[in-house]
């Protein structure tokens, strides 16, 4: 399974050699890691909880592989979502890709997390001193995404 | 799920997720619109008609992302009968 979503945190080490395990094409592995931060919005975070939608999160996220496999040329690409509570420190979020050089391994791995970040249907809540709040979503996400809009030739 | 088609219009599971759903106080309800108002801007309107929370939530200038069948969708998709609609604020994963 290519795409995970779990309560249970992730080892990234085990993740990305099963990933490359008995594949001598792979020459290069790119690897991005999210974490929550202690501060967000000038508010100190105790605790963030995840949220998401059942259902739909997992063909959101299956939908995002396959567009980055026909995008670019990669071998293989991991996706790992955590939800529940989670305190700073914590790992979020694990996306790594294998192909045979730098170049679009790196795109690639950027392209997943620029469209999990603006698609795939989670939504984080801060628990901080003055009480609960949903995380409002950022305009430059949406712009990240955006960059890789297709224009017509 | 069997939702049969009937003379009053098209029913539908409608599901609330995040801020939505606590602001409305509910995860999920049935549904039922005219045929002809079965899509995502009729529904909207619909539920917004309600006041209170539903017209704060669903103001026009406050972005609310719809998806049907568990694919995101646009204000013109129709709804059919027996169709599960999602309603969220835009996400804030990764």
């Amino acid at each position: 399974m290519n795409v995970r979503v779990q309560i249970e945190d992730f080892d990234a080490g085990r993740e990305i050699a099963a990933l490359r395990a008995r594949d001598p094409r792979v020459g290069a592995v790119a690897s991005f890691i999210g974490t929550v931060r202690d501060v967000n919005d000038a508010a100190n975070v105790a605790t963030l909880t995840l949220e998401h939608y059942p259902g739909m999160t997992e063909k959101a996220l299956e939908a995002i592989v396959a567009e980055a496999r026909q995008r670019f040329d990669i071998l293989e690409a991991l996706v790992i979502h955590r939800v529940g509570t989670l305190a700073p420190l914590d790992q979020i979020v694990l996306v790594a890709v294998t192909s045979a050089h730098r170049g679009e391994a790196f795109d690639a791995c950027r392209f997943v997390m620029d469209y999990l970040k603006a698609r795939a249907p989670f939504w984080k809540k801060e628990m901080t001193a003055e009480g609960a709040r949903w995380v409002d979503a950022r305009a430059s996400d949406d712009a990240a995404a955006e960059r890789w809009r297709r224009d017509p030739a | 799920m069997s939702v049969s088609k009937t003379a009053i219009g098209v029913t539908f599971e409608v599901v609330y997720l995040a801020r939505l759903r606590e602001a409305f106080g509910a995860a999920k309800e049935t549904v039922t619109l005219p045929a002809e108002t079965s899509d995502v801007d009729g529904l909207i309107t619909a539920l917004r008609g309600r006041g209170g929370a539903w017209a704060a939530e669903l103001a026009p200038q406050r972005p609310v992302r719809v998806a049907i069948n568990h694919a995101l969708a646009v204000s013109a998709a129709a709804i059919h009968d027996g169709d599960e609609v999602a309603l969220f604020p835009p996400v804030t994963g990764g």
